[in-house]
Order: structure tokens, then sequence, then C-alpha cells
């Protein structure tokens, strides 16, 4: 019973880590087609704004949820004004000069933080079940996951703002036809994305030791949970999440979590090649 | 042949001469050995991007690849001529298998991307993984991410104990790029170059035209795997340990930079781009005022913004300009544009 | 009785709930020359991409030559000797004209025959002018008709075509009709067509789809004569 429970939690908590790391790039490739290799660095500037706001005296939960994505999504927008802009319509290219971006931020960190680990502790105690510790912070990463699909999810639906958001991902033209400027359109997404993206990287930094580099770890799981998600933003990022978050888990228990990371790789090799655009252009079809 | 190809020959043969001569008085050969071995992986992905139009970001792969096939043959087998052979053509093989995979399921362009990538890193983590003394394969213990070290290199075929290193070495591994040069060159003329040509320009149409699309590409592909895995091979001689940093994101992001900055579509560039950034790369690793990753990044920016052909077919127009003959040529990479268009 | 070298049985496609392609039963003898015309969404272009093996039929069987090709990749069938031309002009923008050619010729003859036939077919189809032009620098006839080179060089035995004469000029079309009608000699032809000027001008029998299914099937004059036939294309007024 308890460790069923346990498992749970940990299977739970695997595809709730995805869906954060991969939200911001689900986002920015949802809306504009746009693929941005820098996006685990994003993530590591999350992680460092947050540690830096909590050694400046900042409470812990005001740096992770509101400083890191501020400064990540405004870094975000520079980056749009100055690279991302010129790019539009060309994906290749913008995966290539984001890629050129990650080195950039990698070098930056590294000269501003130099190359050393750095953390915070968790700021939720762990407590036991049964005879297994389980790690209190996991339930906020579940809680803090379930919250931003449900978010994502009004914002599109219920807003104006996301209406004309999705009207933008089904047909930019039409939208700029309709008075709307793709432009601005974009501008904003992207820094939502990279407020995401801030965000991820600063919920997450507790849980691992940071370094200029860390941006890496995450980058090809997101990618990979976007690409096989699929056109539908929400559905192909929970579905694929959850694909994956549960063959890892399985892999994870059964041998080691070397192997786990090695079984999501080989699972999205093989649900690439059944499903070439992804899981949701064949289930959950039309769905947001 | 034509003249204009036993022309080309020429050329080529003169000019890596005169280089092959001038160089190791400029810079040092133990550099140069590496530069040479940078320049073949660049045309490696060169060939199969350039003229396929085949995106791998996991060429890194294929060079890391050959480097442990190598070790580890040379290790059981105990010289270094099938060790080689092993190298290029076991690679070649995993790619065949590989490329199959992907083109004949249609994938094409991001989704191509993902899986290659993706089979990079999880040759990354599982290399990474082999660090216990289980993990051996005949006599070579894969070592995790210690690597391996201490394996027999490069020796004169038939004759275990003449090591070629040093001089000697850069001289092969210079020799060798040549030759690939050479072939990659006379493929590129051949039927088989051509229609590759033009499945990077129209796969719809070539297969419209009764061309098995599928079948070509993944040949490509593993003849641009095979030259990524003799580099791999000659790399592991060079360094006399491989290490799974070889597969690295990191060393196929720099393979792709080194492709964007000297060009794509044409055969030079790839190597220019590779030599010349591994170089910059070797000079800014002596100072510590600013992080070389940062320029590496700054490079590949500028030039996708501000000079996405290239520097080879830049500095070609430019010449072509200046001696009043018209650019006959498109920007090369118009391709990759319109695929995304 | 000439040899049949296009046949499709029962040919049906559904796109969802979308039925594109009607139990469609369609033969054409060897040297034909077949127009299919219909009004917009009648499903011509889905039963040229099932025949053509760009869409895979939901149902039915397609026969070239006796031998069944239902399902067949294009590479495979165009391999048959069978020329291709989609819908929207299909070549290789960065290379030249003869270039191109030349690639259509190789799949099928030696490097030496290849070039011969692609300087045949350059000037048959007067392009020497522009043999060394990039196509991506041509005007929209120039490349429809460097498209239809790189069909007529293959020297195929069934050649299917998609709108030809869309976008182009008079000049244009006169210059096709004479191409197309040379390649009746030695092959039959189909050909998918919105123009009725043109159809007029080169059609004998004529396919008309409607809803997916064929309406019917007869010789130009009376197709076009035919009460039914000018309601369901040509508008209730004509």
């Amino acid at each position: 019973m308890d460790i069923s429970f346990v498992i749970l939690v940990e299977m739970l908590y695997a595809i709730a880590s995805l869906v954060l790391i991969s939200a911001g790039l689900a986002v920015v490739f949802g809306m504009m087609k746009v693929i941005n290799l820098a996006h685990g660095e994003f993530m590591m500037m999350g992680g460092y704004a947050t540690i830096t706001a909590v050694g400046l005296g900042v409470n812990v939960f005001v740096a992770m949820l509101v400083i890191a994505p501020l400064i990540v999504g405004l870094i975000g927008l520079v980056v749009e004004r100055l690279v991302i802009r010129h790019l539009y319509g060309r994906l290749i290219d913008t995966m290539l000069a984001t890629w050129g971006l990650s080195l950039m931020f990698i070098g930056l960190a590294t000269m501003i933080f130099g190359n050393t680990t750095t953390g915070i502790s968790t700021p939720i105690q762990g407590f036991s079940v049964g005879d297994y510790q389980v790690n209190g912070y996991n339930f906020f990463i579940i809680v803090m996951a379930i919250l931003l699909v449900v978010l994502l999810y009004a914002v599109f639906k219920g807003t104006r703002a996301g209406l004309i958001a999705r009207g933008t991902m089904q047909r930019s033209d039409m939208a700029a036809a309709l008075g709307y400027s793709p432009d601005r359109i974009y501008m904003a997404t992207f820094f939502c994305g990279s407020a995401l993206s801030g965000l991820a990287g600063a919920i997450l930094a507790p849980l691992v030791g940071l370094v200029p580099t860390s941006g890496g770890a995450y980058i090809a799981k997101a990618f990979i949970t976007v690409i096989a998600g699929g056109p539908s933003l929400i559905a192909g990022l929970v579905s694929s999440a959850a694909s994956f978050g549960f063959v890892s888990q399985v892999f994870t228990f059964a041998i080691s979590p070397v192997i786990g990371e090695v079984a999501l790789l080989v699972a999205a090799v093989i649900l690439l090649r059944a499903m070439p655009q992804g899981i949701t252009s064949r289930f959950f079809k039309g769905k947001l | 042949m034509t003249r204009s190809a036993t022309r080309d020959v020429i050329m080529t043969l003169v000019v890596s001469a005169i280089l092959i001569a001038v160089m190791p008085m400029l810079v040092g050969t133990y550099t140069l050995t590496v530069l040479v071995i940078y320049g073949m992986l660049g045309l490696s992905l060169g060939l199969i991007w350039g003229f396929g139009g085949i995106l791998c970001f996991g060429q890194a792969a294929f060079f890391g690849l050959g480097a442990y096939i190598y070790a580890i043959s040379a290790i059981n087998i105990g010289e270094s001529t099938l060790p080689m052979i092993l190298a290029v053509a076991l690679t070649a093989g995993f790619a065949l298998l590989l490329g199959a995979m992907m083109f004949y399921g249609r994938l094409t362009d991001v989704y191509l991307g993902v899986i290659t990538l993706v089979v990079t890193l999880i040759l990354f983590k599982f290399i990474n993984t082999t660090a216990g003394p289980q993990y051996k394969i005949g006599d070579a213990r894969l070592g995790g991410f210690n690597g391996i070290p201490g394996f027999q290199t490069l020796n004169v075929p038939g004759d275990p104990g003449a090591y070629i290193w040093g001089d000697a070495l850069f001289y092969v591994c210079a020799v060798a790029l040549v030759i690939v040069f050479l072939l990659v060159t006379w493929l590129l003329r051949s039927s088989f170059g051509r229609i590759a040509v033009g499945i990077r320009e129209n796969e719809t149409r070539m297969a419209l035209m009764g061309y098995d699309v599928a079948a070509r590409k993944t040949v490509l592909f593993a003849i641009g795997a095979g030259i990524a895995g003799l580099a791999g091979a000659f790399f592991a001689n060079w360094a006399e340990i491989v290490t799974p940093t070889l597969f690295s994101l990191g060393q196929s992001a720099e393979i792709i930079i080194w492709c964007i900055v000297g060009g794509l579509g044409t055969r030079l560039g790839p190597i220019v781009g590779a030599a010349g950034l591994a170089y910059l790369k070797f000079m800014l690793g002596q100072q510590s005022m600013i992080d070389n990753t940062l320029i590496m990044g700054l490079v590949l920016v500028i030039f996708v913004l501000f000079l996405p052909r290239g520097l080879v077919p830049a500095i070609g127009s430019l010449w072509q300009a200046s001696v009043g003959r018209t650019a006959r040529r498109r920007p090369a990479r118009r391709m990759r544009r319109a695929r995304h268009g | 009785m000439a040899e049949t070298v296009l046949e499709t049985a029962g040919l049906t496609m559904r796109f969802g709930g979308v039925t594109a392609s009607d139990n469609v039963d369609f033969k054409l003898q060897s040297r034909e020359l077949r127009c299919l015309i219909g009004p917009n969404g009648a499903g011509k272009s889905t039963f040229f991409k099932c025949v053509t093996g760009l869409l895979t039929p939901s149902e039915g069987h397609v026969f070239m030559r006796g031998q069944e090709v239902t399902g067949w990749h294009p590479h495979q069938i165009a391999s048959l000797g069978v020329g291709i031309k989609t819908q929207t002009p299909n070549v290789m923008d960065a290379l030249s004209v003869h270039e191109n050619i030349w690639l259509a010729a190789r799949r099928f003859f030696d490097v030496a025959e290849a070039r011969a036939r692609a300087d045949d077919v350059i000037e048959r189809l007067a392009l020497g002018p522009i043999a060394r032009t990039d196509l991506g620098q041509l005007a929209h006839g120039e490349r429809q008709r460097v498209e239809l080179g790189l069909v007529a060089v293959a020297d195929p035995w069934l050649v299917l075509l998609d709108e030809p004469a869309a976008g182009m000029s008079a000049t244009d079309v006169d210059r096709m009709t004479t191409i197309i009608h040379e390649m009746t000699r030695s092959a039959a032809v189909v050909i998918v067509e919105h123009d009725m000027q043109f159809i007029r001008s080169i059609a004998e029998t004529v396919t008309v789809f409607h809803q997916g299914a064929v309406l019917m099937e007869d010789h130009v004059d009376r197709v076009m004569a035919d009460e039914t036939v000018r309601r369901v294309y040509l508008g209730k007024n004509a």
C-alpha cells in the first residue's frame, strides 16, 4: 500500500516536471512555430535569478514565482527583438540562432557565476508514508504543474488575448488581416514563453545543483516532449509528458534512473517513428 | 573524366600539397592534426546537409562511435589497420539502419533533428553509465565517463610495432583528408551526387520521376556517417583516449556551426569553417578574459543573421564580382529557407 | 482492341466523413487522350493522387498495364514508365533547366543517353535560350513547360497531368497543346483540367466528375451539350 502510494507520487512527479520543463517551449513552438533551443538556458537563468534573489534576502516563493519569470521574460523579450524577429518563418534558422544564443548564455553565466555548483535548499519539508520518506517538494511541483495547465487552458479558452492567440496559431495571416499585429502577438508570446521557462527553472532549481550548463539537461527533454506532443498545444504537452514520464519511471523503478532516462529517449524515437507528426496528430485532434 | 574535372583534381592536389608543406611552419603539427580531423568531420556534415538537405543534429554521434569502435577493436586486435576499417564500416552500418528507420518513416526537418539529437543523447547517457567492470567488450573496458585510454594507436599496416605519431600522424591525416575530399568531389560529380542534390531541392518531384528518395537519402546519410567515423578514429589516435564528451551535444553544435560559418553547399566551406573555428577556439583557450563558449555562440548568431550563406560562398561571389564574371550560383541557403517557407 | 493501360475498379477515398472519390471505375486505352473535368471539389485531384500513389485509396484497386499498383509509392509507379505532373509546379529551383531535365532522363537512361535526350527535349520544347538558367528565376509558364519536359524526356507510356494549363498565357497554352499531342503518339495521356477553352482545343473523350463519382464519359462535344453536365459544371444559366 505505502509503496504503491510512493510510486504513484513519483510517477506524477515525473510527469509534472516534464510538463513544467516543456511548457515554455510548447507555447513558443505552438504559437510561433519557433523552436527555441536556448530554452534550457532560460531555465538555467530562472534558477540563477531565484538563487540570487534569495541571497539578497527575498522570500523564496516570491523569488521563484514572481522575480524569476519576470527577469527571464524580459531577457526573452530582448532576444525576440534582437534576433528571433528577423527569422520568423525560417524554422531551421531560428533553431540555429537560438542554439548560438544558448551557447552565449552559458558563456555569460560562466563569466558571472563561475563554473561551480550553486543551490538553495528545498523550502518544503519531507514527510514519511509508512516506511518511506516522501519529498514534500515533489507535491509542490505536482501542484504547480496542474495549476500551470489549468491556467494555460483558462487563458487560451477564456480570455480575449487567448482567442487572438488561438487565431494566430491557426492562421497568422488571417489574424493579421483582421488587424492584429502578428509582430506584437509574437512579442507577447515570446515574453510569456520565456517567463514560463524562467518559472520552470526557478521551481526546479532547489532540486538540482545549478551550473551554467544545467540547461542542456532540460532542452533535449523539452524538445522531445513538445515535438512528440504534436500540433495541439495543451493536449499535446500533457499527453506526451504523461507517456514519457510513465515510461521513464517504470524503467527507473525496474532498473535504474539512468536506464529510465534512456528508456524515455528510446520511447521518443519509437513514438516519432510511429506518429511522425506527434501524438495529437492522431489523438485528441482539434483540441487545444 | 572531363577536362574541368581533371583541372579540379590537379588544383586540389597542388593547393593541398602547398598547404601540407607550409602549414607546419606556422602552426605546430599537434594542433594541425586535430584541425585536419575537424575539417574531415565538418566535411562529413557538409556533404549530407549542404548537398543532401539532411540536417543531422547528431553528427557527433558518428564521430564518437568511430572513435569508440576504433579504441575497442584496437585493444582487442592489437594493431590499427582493421580497427580503422571497422570504425568506418560499423559507423556507416549503424547510420544505414538509423537512416532507413528515419527516411522510410518519411521523417523530415525538425523531426529528423529530434531523432538524431536523441540518438546522440542515448549514446552519451549510455556510455556514461558503463563505468563498472561488467561493461566490457572483449578485453576493452568501456570505462564510463572516464573513457578508454591506452589502446594501440596508429601503426604502419602489418607492423604493430611501427607507430605513426607526431608529425607522421599529421601527414597521414592530411593525406586522408585530401583523399576524402577527392572522393566527395567525385561523388558529387557522379549521377548519385547530382540526384542527391535534386532530392535536396525537391523530394516530391524526384519521387515522381521514379527515384527511390528514402533509399538514396539513407545511403548518403551512411556515407556522411562513415566519413565522420573515420574522423573519429583519427581523433582517437590523436588524443590517445576516447571519452563520452565526444558524443556531447556541444560537439554536435560545433559541427553545425562550422558548416554555417564556412558555407553550406560547398565542399570547402565546412572544412575551412571547422579548421578556422577550431583554431580560433584554441587561441581563445589561451586567454581567460572572455569565455570561449560565449564567442562561439556569438559567431553562430551573427552568421545566421548577417551572413547566412557562410564565408566561402560569400568570398567566392566577391571574387567572381571582382573579376567581372556574373555569379550564376544562387545563395546556397535558399534550399533551407524554401523548405520551411 | 487496344491495350488497357490504366484501370481503376471501385476506387474510393475518404477523408474523415468526406468521400472525395466515390467508387470510381475508369479505363484508359493506350495512346488515348482523356480529360477529366468537373467543378471544384468534384474529386478529380483526389482521383489523380490515388492513381499516382500520392494518396493510398481507402478502397478499390488501381491497375496499370494489368498490374495492380494500389498503394504503391509514387516512385514505384513512376519507375514503371509513368510520367506525372502535379498541380503546382514541382521542379528543382536551384538547378538549371538542363540539370532538371537531365535528372529526369537519368532515371531511365545512362549518363550519355540522358544528356542526349535532355538536349533533344530542350530543343523540341524551345527551351534552348534558358537551358542554363536556374528554374527559380523562370516565369510561371516556362516552369510549367520545363516540368512537361521532365515528363516527356523519360519517354513514358502513360502520362498524368494535373492542371497543366493553369496560369499560362495563350501562347504558352498553344505550345503545350502541341507538346501533348506529340506525347500521344507514344503514350496515353490523362489531363485533369479546369480550363474549358483548353479542353475544347485538345480533348476527344472527356470524363466528368461530380461529387466524387463519374457523372458521364463521352466525346467532348456531347459532354458540352449535355444538360446535366451544364447544370453541375457550367452553372445553371449556362
